[in-house]
């Protein structure tokens, strides 16, 4: 799950990382005065998960509440490719002497975890990692030493940071360090960390990813999960809590297993047909699950067939059939199913959906899932009898 | 022979009190997989359908010489459990957990790299492997894996995706081609036990003389061990890659399955892999006939 700058500056807080005083508003008038409680001059910056809002117009310096009431109400309601800003952060203006880079994310590849640092901030790190390589510190720790202030210390002189910053830029590592692991993030990144004048460390914006498995130990998350951007599709599935991705195509499509679902895609665009979602049901799921999924994929109204494709492990076959059984009784579906039925008490499975008496215009049972997914298609583009 | 286990393999099971682990474990031991104990706090001295129940892995090993181990504990329990088998001695250790954040699982594997070397973790989120015939420790059906045949040709099979790895399987029974053994290695950002691992012991195992490679889009494992083939595996082999059609930025279910800055997709590791002189299906039929033809022709 990724965090809304501000939700990733509240979150940098909470591990004592220095972020400028402000707060969020969701309407002009709010705006003004979380501008008057943060102090002339404030930044207006406009909260949307995707870059170049500046560049869009959706950061603004305010020098008084007039300036603030203006830029707040040109910011609100804007649209930064594809996202309507809703929110803006309102902040205390920095005075920045230098501007910085630092992050931690995991090496899947080293299996460690990974600091880069550099003191070529302020612009995106792809952009330094291509014309400045070496301007890049690249670290790696090990998960069981994690790091100490000697180390971050090192890390900053190696990365050639200024004396002046040296201390401080220390100092962020460790708490960084900190908020990555106990707050269990992805990717925590400050770009710029900030050097002031006046010789203090600040992260000036905040990047931070979640990581979604480690959601039990955190209660703290449940606000953050109720700002994130989902579509309609995505929001019930949420509810339902399934593992749902929408997409553009017509051919619903319900697996077990993300690497079945991200399969069963490939093999429908094979075959000429496109996708109208991702959709894994994971392991174990049973007749409550397959309904629920069921529900989700009807919802969709471009939605032609619904290509279900199950091989059991963890997954019983005789479950997904009571689902499939139970949610016809419970919604009319739009479309027709066509499943593939393989693995773990398949043949059960395949028994209940017979002995059910479902007509083959609302379901039709095939051997492979290539011939499945031509089934599927065939209906989805009109010339499935 | 089979790669990590086979019918000498003594196995207990973590959580086999639990629905998962008594389902799976009962099945994996109706397989003919030498089940001899289980493991859960505070039900030490009762039985599962005449498994014997311990309070910790240290008194199952000592009372029955389990050197493997199957963990299907929830999330927050498998750290612990994993590291418990560890420091009990267990050589082989399967977790199917799915969820278990990717903080704990690097910190998991640091530990057993440094603190118990001779530990293997295969997983966690993984099926599971069987060696047919022999040993099925994890979820996979027994059913659909096809039985190797003592004159060969065999194939041995490693897959980062669940159900792909049983579809896999499927292919090749359809086929009647023979399966020495069958690794899942899982979808999370940090698999105990790589594509890497698996191919040099399928290289060095004779009883497998071809390999199917299952991967999927994210992360760079399967670049990396297309330069593994390179220079070391000299069997032939086939490989499918699901995630063709996933959009960038997009996490498809699996923690690792996300095509992120360009890197990670599908095309990147079918080109890897064909460069390393593996045949590439563009789906799981297609990979099951190439080995078919690779088969003939051994």
């Amino acid at each position: 799950m990724d965090l809304f700058e501000y939700q990733g500056k509240q979150y940098f807080a909470r591990y004592d990382i220095p972020v400028s005083p402000g707060g969020v508003a969701d309407t002009v008038d709010e705006a003004v005065v979380q501008a008057d409680g943060a102090g002339y001059p404030v930044v207006i910056k406009a909260q949307v998960q995707v870059g170049g809002r500046g560049k869009a117009g959706g950061i603004k310096l305010a020098n008084n509440a007039e300036e603030a009431r203006e830029h707040a109400g040109k910011i609100l309601g804007m649209d930064i490719k594809g996202h309507v800003v809703k929110r803006v952060w309102v902040e205390n203006a920095s005075d920045i002497a230098e501007e910085y880079y630092a992050s931690f994310t995991l090496d899947r590849s080293a299996k460690k975890h990974l600091l880069m640092l550099s003191k070529e901030g302020g612009v995106e790190i792809e952009a330094v990692a291509e014309t400045n390589p070496d301007a890049i510190l690249l670290r790696h720790v090990d998960p069981v030493d994690g790091i100490t202030r000697e180390w971050a210390h090192q890390a900053a002189v190696d990365a050639k940071f200024p004396q002046q910053a040296i201390v401080g830029v220390a100092d962020i590592l460790v708490k960084l360090y900190r908020c990555y692991t106990e707050g269990d993030c992805d990717l925590a990144e400050i770009n710029p960390l900030i050097l002031k004048p006046t010789g203090e460390i600040h992260a000036l914006d905040a990047k931070v990813s979640l990581d979604n498995n480690a959601a039990f130990r955190h209660p703290e998350w449940d606000e953050y999960r109720a700002t994130e951007e989902l579509d309609e599709r995505e929001q019930l599935a949420r509810e339902k809590d399934l593992q749902y991705i929408g997409l553009d195509g017509s051919v619903g499509i319900i697996a077990n297993g993300a690497g079945l679902a991200m399969s069963t895609l490939d093999v429908v665009n094979q075959v000429g047909g496109a996708a109208a979602n991702f959709l894994d049901i994971g392991g174990g799921a049973n007749a409550d699950v397959m309904a629920a999924a069921l529900e989700v994929i009807n919802y969709d109204k471009n939605v032609k067939s619904i290509f279900v494709n199950i091989f059991g492990g963890i997954t019983r076959g005789e479950e997904v059939a009571k689902g499939i059984v139970e949610a016809l009784n419970r919604v009319k579906l739009r479309a027709p199913i066509v499943i593939r039925l393989d693995g773990t008490n398949a043949d059960e499975g395949r028994q209940i959906l017979t002995s059910a008496g479902i007509p083959a215009s609302v379901l039709r049972s095939m051997p492979t899932m290539l011939e499945a997914a031509r089934a599927a298609v065939a209906i989805a583009n009109g010339n499935g009898n | 022979m089979a790669i990590f286990v086979d019918q000498n393999t003594k196995v207990i099971v973590q959580g086999l009190t639990g629905g998962q682990g008594r389902y799976h474990g009962l099945r994996n031991r109706d397989y003919g997989t030498q089940v001899v104990g289980g493991v859960t706090p505070g039900k030490g001295g009762q039985d599962v359908e005449g498994i014997p129940v311990f309070n910790s892995v240290a008194e199952a090993v000592a009372a029955t010489g389990a050197d493997a181990s199957f963990i299907a504990v929830p999330p927050k329990a498998a750290s612990a459990a994993i590291l418990e088998a560890a420091a009990a001695g267990i050589r082989f250790v399967v977790c199917i957990t799915e969820g278990i954040p990717a903080q704990d699982e690097a910190l998991v594997y640091n530990t057993l790299l440094r603190r118990y070397p001779n530990t293997r973790l295969l997983g966690p989120n993984c099926p599971g492997i069987i060696s047919p015939g022999k040993c099925n420790i994890g979820i996979t059906a027994g059913e659909i894996a096809a039985l190797p045949s003592e004159s060969g040709p065999n194939v041995g099979i490693v897959s980062r995706s669940g159900t792909l790895t049983y579809q896999a399987l499927y292919e090749l029974k359809q086929r009647g081609i023979g399966v020495s053994t069958c690794v899942g290695i899982g979808g999370d950002p940090v698999p105990g036990t790589n594509f890497i691992d698996c191919l040099r012991e399928f290289q060095a195992d004779p009883e497998t003389h071809a390999m199917i490679l299952i991967g999927e889009i994210g992360g760079s494992a399967e670049e990396e061990a297309a330069e593994f083939i390179t220079s070391n595996v000299t069997k032939p082999m086939s490989a499918y890659i699901a995630g063709v059609t996933a959009p960038a930025g997009k996490k498809m279910g699996h923690a690792g399955a996300i095509v992120s800055g360009g890197k990670g997709t599908a095309k990147g590791k079918m080109d890897a892999l064909a460069g390393a002189g593996v045949r590439i299906g563009l789906n799981p039929t297609e990979a099951g006939d190439l080995m078919a033809e690779i088969v003939a022709a051994l």
